[in-house]
């Protein structure tokens, strides 16, 4: 499988990363370099092998249903959470008007 | 009183704790001689992206406080440390090395620095690196390319590359603007870093340290280690970065052992495995004689030397080039300008023109690349052929070494199939760089211990790294061939000054 | 099968409908995070740094929005997943911190499952219908946008952002709206009985996406549209009647259905385009690297099923079969918690009050709840949440009747006065004096004076005009002030009449 320039800026703009033209012109080889490198994983036979779910053997934990337990995951923190915001007005973090 | 600046940062972890705690020296002092030969070497190292001379005095006079009130000190007691700046520090600016991340300061302080202060050590900086960990020459930085002290004996100038990508870390080590710093690891990044500058890291097993505040590159891959001058320095702070975190759902909950207490260099009743698979054609011919040393050490240390396949190895690197880009590119969605970091917005932009707009002037070229990559691999239509089939191959190199371990207790390879190459190099071509990872990536696939331990230097009188992968959870075992070599080793070389 | 139909210019449509219904789980904390649940909030105030996707943060399950999970699962019979997993769904939205949502594609923790809905003949519900549940998977709820606050922003509130949700999906099973509003109705008493929602649509505790489509009778299924957050079982009934005729009005134009996801409009009852979601999605799911396989042990999945209540069908079987209520009546009891919960206090207390077993007091007890209570509830705007009287305060109102102290119409102005003044049915009686009169020796007195002045109509009842034996009982009531035992006043008045 092989990307055309077409197929870089759909996958720029579903990544959300502006590219020019220019960009999407010298992106085509390199990704394609890369994706014909990655593609021999196909000589690999797997049929009959289950993909790797956790590397090393382990199962999820539950946590108990608490509020604010540890403070560095609880909420009421909202200082520290809107600290670093570009925009930050009345408590809300800002961004340009959304139409729904 | 004789001027002790410039001995005080030949020691390493264990000589500054032993020495503090003994008193032969205070904290401060050796925080201000580290101090000084960070702001020293700035310039032309760019080692790290901000220091912090003000955070490790602090730490200092805790611990020589502590000590005159007659309290124990820590693991790291009066120890000043680098933190790669992938560590979220608090209210200390973590950038990951990226534009995007400029001027971020965290309301949080990540598991592993939290520990390592917890243990006494203190803050020297915040450490460069490549940009979100992607990368294996310091060369994707924002804050420009980390250079390494060394230089080849040919007479020339060249900048050489320190790895990646923990460059600043590895660099900072070896120039002596700290006795150990922290690196992480995803697919090689604590280990070719460590094998290029003469410098020590082990990658513990996945899960030993937490990644609760480390700035995430692939989740599934990226590990926390230590980074020093001797494999005893990295077993002291391993000790103090390992352990369960509750916040950590992949966090092994594992007791930590004793790593330090039961070094041993005594390889009596071990067997070593030799990869056949990583003795490919036209290795590098100084790398091929190293491991042949290696080989040699080891065996003079007691074990029996077996060799053994691991069949899948020649797929690592691409299965790795499929899984770490589309952890990373879902990961790295979350840079889009509305709570943190940078924001672009153009005139007349709406929000998906923001995202667009900050995330192309935020990423650098390597780190769009492989979101890109991690995007397409995941995407309808391609994702089985691509990503189910990079994880089913993973599987199948797990295998291997679970296999292998059937036969012996630890394998010895190289860390990386060349020595230091020079900035500029390789940027051009992705795939050449990416190879550089060859022998590191399929302990990362499979979530192992291995470290790197300096061998000696090459006919250009550039450091080569030995590499020990050990079993699950095994890294006493690993530490240990790692001081049968070092023992043997004799690495004593240093870059010259010139900085 | 219903048998509702749209008519067209071209013949009658048949209506295809699925259901996604998003419920709130009810959990102290948020899926992944501690920060609360709670509704109503400071803005982002209850946000943690998880929640708000700081670098390096990292998700942390809450067991007990699984338990929940798996007793809704249960609750519908559904197959529980023992290994489940949880995947990433990849979009950017301002509403979606991470910039993907954790939800479950490949392995959701519940599968195949059913409810059933009742017949309503009015309704157009013919017959009992069991409607499929393909599965429940666990997922994120996303932030909030406020568009109204600021001349040229939206503001983004992650209060909500991290709660966790059900997604329920049904099976396209229905085929009228009455269907997926019963389904919906069901659906939410079934999650308020297990406790694992509370179903308040109105705060967004559960909102449905409604998938239409239209075809004629026999053809293949038609292309659905997929109407997004309705939040009332009677909108989605709006919005399927709008769609459907909307669907159809296309076609028989000669239009083509695209597949589009839509909004609906509460106030004109319409949907339209959502437009900002046109952009054609590629979710790139896969599985969250940083959270492993979720294992059920049998001991985790015995627990949940022992704290299964029992559930409305069951519930509404015995009510019918050991307490003898009427299918009616008991399909009112059932319909809800607060119901029911009344309801059995109510009888227990009844049951006590008079010394009898519930069966032998239920229907009383069922009676006097939905015609009596609840009708003085309603006129005075009130439910059983905010009713003025307590169910001991009602079981002992029931006891005086149950008892002979009171007569049931006395019981009603009782009543009246206890929603007024708040006192017990026992203080108001003695106050008010509305003792009933069961003294035989008094009430003698009083019918002997009666049928004294009353001569003529005796001589006539005596002759065999009986119907003035009512006018005999009411007279006798009149003079006692209502207060006589009917009953006795009967007895008496037959045997002096002879």
């Amino acid at each position: 499988m092989s990307v055309d320039t077409a197929t870089v800026a759909k996958i720029a703009s579903l990544a959300r990363i502006k590219v020019s033209e220019a960009e999407i012109e010298a992106m085509v080889p390199e990704l394609n370099g890369i994706l014909a490198w990655v593609e021999q994983l196909g000589e690999v036979d797997t049929s009959q092998v289950e993909p790797m779910t956790a590397v090393i053997p382990n199962t999820l934990r539950l946590r108990d249903d608490v509020i604010d337990a540890d403070p560095l995951t609880g909420g009421n923190k909202r200082d520290a959470v809107l600290a670093n915001a570009p925009a930050a007005e009345h408590g809300f973090f800002g961004v340009p008007k959304v139409i729904e | 009183m004789p001027d002790t600046s410039n001995s005080l940062t030949e020691l390493g972890v264990a000589q500054i704790r032993d020495g503090v705690a003994n008193g032969d020296f205070s904290a401060v002092e050796v925080a201000e001689a580290f101090n000084a030969n960070v702001a020293a070497a700035q310039e032309a190292l760019n080692a790290f992206i901000i220091a912090t001379p003000e955070k490790a005095i602090e730490a200092a006079q805790a611990t020589d406080a502590k000590r005159a009130r007659g309290e124990a000190l820590g693991k790291m007691g009066g120890v000043p440390i680098g933190m790669k700046d992938l560590f979220a520090t608090f209210d200390v600016q973590t950038t990951a090395a990226s534009h995007m991340l400029e001027g971020f300061k965290p309301q949080y302080e990540s598991t592993v620095s939290q520990k390592l202060w917890d243990a006494g050590a203190g803050m020297l900086g915040k450490l460069n690196l490549d940009q979100f960990a992607m990368g294996s020459s310091n060369e994707t930085s924002y804050f420009g390319n980390v250079i390494s002290p060394w230089k080849r004996n040919d007479g020339g100038n060249a900048a050489l590359a320190p790895g990646g990508s923990s460059g600043g870390s590895s660099s900072a080590l070896a120039a002596r603007l700290c006795p150990a710093a922290t690196g992480t690891d995803t697919g090689g990044s604590i280990r070719q870093p460590a094998a290029f500058t003469g410098t020590t890291g082990i990658k513990p097993t996945y899960g030993r340290c937490s990644r609760w505040g480390v700035v995430a590159f692939a989740s599934s891959l990226d590990q926390a280690g230590p980074m020093a001058r001797s494999v005893q320095d990295c077993a002291i702070m391993l000790e103090a970065m390992a352990g369960f975190d509750a916040k950590d759902s992949t966090s092994l909950d594992l007791p930590v052992p004793n790593w330090e207490a039961a070094l041993s260099g005594d390889m009596k009743g071990k067997k070593v495995g030799i990869p056949k698979e990583y003795r490919v054609d036209g290795l590098d011919e100084d790398v091929s004689k190293s491991w042949d040393d290696g080989i040699a050490w080891l065996k003079d240390a007691g074990a029996e030397i077996v060799e053994i396949s691991l069949p899948h190895t020649k797929y690592a690197l691409p299965t790795y080039y499929i899984i770490a880009p589309a952890e990373a590119s879902s990961n790295l969605a979350r840079y889009d300008g509305v709570r943190y970091g940078l924001r672009d917005l153009p005139d007349g932009a709406n929000l998906q023109d923001m995202y667009a707009a900050t995330r192309a002037a935020g990423f650098g070229p390597e780190v769009k690349r492989r979101i890109l990559i991690g995007t397409y691999v995941l995407s309808a239509g391609f994702y089985d052929a691509y990503y189910t089939q990079a994880q089913k191959v993973r599987a199948l190199i797990a295998q291997d070494f679970a296999k292998a371990f059937e036969q012996c207790d630890v394998i010895l390879a190289p860390t990386a199939p060349s020595a230091a190459f020079g900035l500029g190099e390789n940027v051009d071509d992705p795939l050449k760089m990416y190879l550089n990872d060859v022998f590191a990536v399929p302990a990362s696939l499979a979530g192992l211990p291995a470290m790197s331990v300096p061998a000696g230097l090459n006919r250009e009188g550039l450091p080569l790294g030995l590499q020990v992968i050990g079993k699950a959870f095994d890294e006493q075992g690993v530490l240990n061939a790692g001081l049968a070599l070092e023992q043997r080793a004799q690495f004593a070389a240093k870059p010259e000054k010139w900085w | 099968m219903s048998t509702y139909r749209i008519q067209g210019a071209t013949g009658d449509w048949e209506v295809v409908i699925g259901l996604e219904v998003h419920a709130q789980v009810t959990s102290n904390s948020k899926l992944f995070s501690g920060s609360a649940t709670a509704f109503g909030a400071e803005p982002n105030s209850q946000v943690s740094l998880i929640d708000a996707a700081m670098p390096g943060m990292l998700p942390v399950l809450n067991g007990e929005c699984i338990r929940q999970a798996v007793r809704t699962g249960m609750a519908i019979e559904a197959q529980i997943n023992k290994w489940s997993r949880f995947d990433r769904k990849n979009y950017f939205y301002a509403d979606l911190p991470q910039g993907y949502q954790i939800s479950q594609l490949y392995h959701p923790i519940v599968g195949e499952g059913s409810l059933t809905i009742e017949a309503d003949e009015k309704a157009g519900i013919p017959a009992d219908k069991v409607i499929g549940i393909e599965r429940i998977h666990v997922e994120q709820d996303a932030g909030k946008l406020m568009h109204d606050q600021h001349p040229t922003m939206s503001y983004v509130d992650l209060n909500r952002s991290g709660v966790a949700l059900m997604e329920i999906v049904s099976r396209p099973d229905m085929t009228s709206p009455a269907e997926a509003g019963a389904y919906l109705s069901k659906l939410r008493t079934i999650l308020r009985y297990v406790g694992s929602c509370d179903g308040n649509m109105d705060q967004g505790s559960m909102r449905a996406d409604v998938n239409v489509s239209v075809r004629k009778p026999g053809d293949e299924l038609g292309t659905r549209t997929e109407t997004k957050n309705v939040n009332s079982v009677r909108f989605v009934m709006q919005a399927i009647e709008h769609e459907a005729s909307r669907q159809v009005d296309v076609l028989e134009a000669g239009g083509k259905i695209v597949q589009e996801t839509r909004l609906f409009d509460p106030t004109t009852g319409s949907t339209r385009s959502m437009r900002s979601k046109e952009d054609a999605h590629d979710y790139r799911y896969f599985p969250d690297p940083d959270l492993l396989p979720l294992e059920l042990d049998d001991a985790f999945l015995e627990a949940c099923r022992a704290s299964l209540p029992e559930l409305p069908d069951a519930k509404r079987a015995r009510y019918e079969g050991e307490l003898g209520l009427s299918a009616y009546n008991a399909a009112v009891l059932t319909a809800d918690v607060d119901t029911f919960a009344w309801f059995e206090a109510l009888l227990a207390e009844t049951a006590s009050a008079q010394g009898k077993a519930p069966a032998e007091v239920a229907k009383q007890a069922a009676n006097w709840l939905i015609s009596e209570f609840f009708g003085a509830l309603n006129k005075q705007g009130k439910s059983l949440e905010d009713s003025p009287i307590s169910h001991e305060q009602a079981a002992e109102l029931l006891a005086l009747v149950g008892k002979g102290t009171i007569s049931g119409s006395i019981a009603k102005q009782v009543l009246e006065t206890m929603f007024e003044t708040g006192d017990n049915a026992g203080v108001i009686v003695e106050r008010e004096g509305l003792k009933q009169e069961s003294d035989t020796g008094a009430i003698e007195a009083k019918v002997d004076e009666i049928l004294a002045a009353n001569a003529d109509k005796v001589a006539q009842y005596r002759e065999g005009k009986v119907a003035l034996f009512g006018f005999f009982v009411g007279q006798t009531m009149k003079a006692m002030a209502g207060k006589g035992n009917p009953q006795v006043v009967n007895e008496i008045l037959k045997a002096k009449l002879g």
